[in-house]
């Protein structure tokens, strides 16, 4: 079957008259690379791979082992929408990275989320995901200014100024182009800010057309002069970004999650991975929240989680259970909402199957429905009812995520350790700022 | 997995069998008939052995196991010039298995045959006009058009970029339109057996090829309710330029 995937491949290379294949991977950062070769070099490149040097990508080789291999996942080509038709169409095909002994390379974070993939589905589980990425569009960057929201509209708001909804249905366009299905999109809550909530999908195609997602955004919002930004806290003030992330898991053609005599229609299957994901939150918060800014999204009042808990209709506790319409089984699913849009897919994607897993396979048992709004609750209430904290900041889940086993597991050593080892460097490097804060509190005052 | 598509060389060459268990009354038809034959579990085996001339032809005995039967049979149909002529032995309770899979053999024979039956069917098989069974290389419907020569589609003109599963689910819907088809039929037709993630991957691709066909073209794969999916009959004037 994979020799038909690339047949194919190679036919409509031909067939459209393709110049240029872009090969795309993802380092450690989640950040988007890629390199192009020539439609020639594309059979060898599905066969063989291609060698590249790894020792300049974020997260790969030492530079003593520098060389590793780009192999082609043929199931991901597709012919990118843009670009300039008269010099011929340009196509791209997602990577999974091996070291030149051809096995999996362990700095590769696509290859991390193949094998729990890979785990599940050895369990006859396979899991499904669907996030619902938010953004902002601004005004060109100004050095030293802060960013220009292109419209002042809020929730669901049809603004007046159009600029922002044009933009989104361009985005709509050109994503359902590449196979990328969207359910909704709307102006958020914040000036120019965005929603779009992607149709779920399995977990690796959907980590891949996550990083299709932030590049169709930004190249969309450039070609009109603006910009697009996944930052999780942009402005101060009103609510930041985030991408709640919609998880299920299916056993063939059953909602492994579905029960319909439990009065939550949960399974305790479904229980035990959201306990899981509870138990573990904190530890994988550093993945899903992978910024200094991060942790400025994640503050009461926001609407953002902040505590960890779990509850059907409360949107401050850390895992919903939405209320499936008509009580549809196949639509019963859990939503994790600490993760920001600046997070590496593949990682983030990785985590939450690994801690939810354990709390099936250990069998962790679910706390309590947190139903009421936790904002309003003092702490001591809270430690009451058991109720904890999310990290605070980069450096405290830094320091939960370097005690914990399950992460590191998860990840590999490889990840693990130069993961914590760039991020404590970031954390270095903020400590010393001197921020305006500072500046307008304490320069006059002291 | 194969490294090249496997070649068949019509009348030449020895036979190649599958079957789980070799059946008695096959490898003594064979014999009888004077065939050289070969049995192998599977695609790799059937590729390592290979005779520098190609197969002559393949027995595939349709088992409990019916998807690793399809898959050998789509496997031996990679070669687009010369596919290896194959004739499927299949029980008389299976036939239903047959449906909608005639693109993946040339005859069927049902089991248990009459070896006067095989042998004629085997000497039809290899009778030496070179021509494969009548496939048109082009699938049309209203604006759809798919060239199964070159795995491309069009819309209006438009081209259609899609994934090969794409390609393959919207060319099978394509070939029998107005015809509903469950999910499980689907899955079954479409991926084969390798396909661990059920009918819902079906969904998937559904609303996928809808996404790429376009808003104006969407609705030519239509939700059948609590049964799956039919494609063909647009609504008429249905249609908008966006």
């Amino acid at each position: 079957m994979l020799d038909q995937h690339r047949d194919y491949v190679l036919k409509t290379v031909t067939e459209r008259g393709v110049r240029l294949v872009r090969l795309w991977f993802t380092d450690v950062l989640g950040n988007l690379k890629s390199f192009a070769i020539s439609p020639a070099e594309l059979e060898n490149a599905l066969s063989d791979g291609m060698t590249f040097d790894g020792s300049s990508i974020d997260g790969f080789s030492r530079v003593q082992e520098a060389d590793v291999l780009a192999v082609p996942d043929p199931h991901t080509f597709e012919i990118l929408p843009w670009g300039d038709p008269g010099s011929g169409a340009e196509a791209r095909v997602f990577c999974d990275i091996h070291d030149l002994d051809g096995q999996p390379f362990a700095g590769d974070p696509r290859q991390v989320l193949r094998r729990h993939v890979q785990a599940a589905h050895a369990q006859g589980l396979t899991f499904y995901i669907a996030p619902d990425i938010e953004f902002f569009y601004f005004e060109p960057p100004q050095p030293g200014e802060r960013p220009v929201p292109l419209d002042s509209g809020g929730y669901f708001d049809l603004t007046t100024r159009d600029a922002t909804g044009d933009l989104r249905k361009r985005t709509i366009r050109t994503l359902e182009q590449l196979g990328i299905p969207v359910e909704y999109s709307f102006h958020e809550d914040s000036p120019s800010q965005q929603e779009i909530d992607l149709r779920h999908t399995d977990a690796l195609t959907m980590a891949d057309s996550v990083m299709t997602f932030r590049l169709v955004v930004r190249e969309v919002a450039a070609s009109q002069g603006l910009y697009a930004t996944f930052m999780p806290k942009p402005l101060e003030g009103v609510q930041g970004s985030g991408m709640h992330t919609h998880l299920s898991l299916f056993r063939g053609d059953e909602n492994a999650f579905y029960d319909p005599d439990d009065p939550y229609n949960l399974s305790a299957l479904a229980k035990s991975f959201m306990a899981g994901l509870l138990v573990h939150a904190a530890e994988i918060t550093a993945i899903t929240n992978p910024t200094v800014n991060s942790y400025k999204r994640l503050v009461p009042g926001f609407e953002a989680p902040v505590h960890v808990s779990w509850a059907r209709n409360n949107r401050s506790g850390l895992i919903r259970v939405p209320i499936p319409k008509r009580g549809n089984p196949v639509a019963t699913r859990v939503e994790y909402r600490s993760p920001d849009p600046a997070c590496n897919p593949y990682l983030a994607f990785s985590l939450m199957l690994a801690a939810g897993m354990r709390g099936v396979e250990q069998g962790y048992e679910l706390p309590a429905e947190a139903d009421a709004n936790l904002f309003e609750l003092d702490d001591v209430r809270l430690s009451d009812l058991g109720v904890g904290q999310l990290p605070q900041s980069l450096a405290d889940s830094l320091r939960v995520m370097e005690q914990s086993d399950l992460v590191r597991e998860a990840l590999g050593d490889h990840i693990f350790e130069w993961f914590l080892r760039n991020k404590r460097r970031e954390w270095r490097d903020y400590k010393t700022h001197v921020s305006q804060f500072e500046i307008d509190r304490y320069l006059g005052s002291l | 997995m194969s490294a090249h598509p496997i070649r068949g060389r019509c009348g030449e060459g020895a036979v190649v069998v599958f079957a789980a268990d070799m059946p008695a009354d096959v490898a003594r038809a064979l014999d009888m008939a004077g065939y050289e034959w070969r049995p192998v579990p599977g695609l790799p085996d059937a590729s390592a052995a290979e005779p520098s001339t190609g197969w002559g032809a393949a027995v595939v005995v349709v088992g409990d196991d019916t998807e690793a039967a399809w898959a050998f049979c789509r496997g031996l149909r990679r070669s687009d010039t010369d596919p290896v002529r194959t004739l499927v032995l299949i029980g008389g309770a299976r036939l239903d298995e047959l449906d909608l899979r005639d693109d993946l053999f040339d005859d069927f024979c049902i089991t248990p045959f009459h070896p006067s039956e095989f042998d004629a069917r085997m000497r039809h098989l290899l009778a030496a006009t070179p021509v494969g069974p009548a496939r048109a290389d082009l699938v049309e419907y209203q604006e759809l058009s798919l060239n199964l020569e070159t795995y491309q589609a069009a819309i209006a003109g438009r081209p259609l970029d899609l994934t090969f599963m794409e390609y393959e689910l919207l060319k099978f819907l394509a070939q029998n339109p107005g015809k509903v088809f469950s999910r499980e039929m689907l899955l079954s037709r479409v991926w084969g057996y390798e396909y661990y993630g059920g009918a819902r991957t079906v969904d998937v691709h559904v609303r996928r090829l809808r996404a790429k066909l376009g808003e104006e073209y969407a609705d030519m794969i239509q939700t059948v309710r609590s049964v799956g999916y039919r494609f063909g009959q647009m609504r008429w004037g249905a249609t908008s330029d966006d």
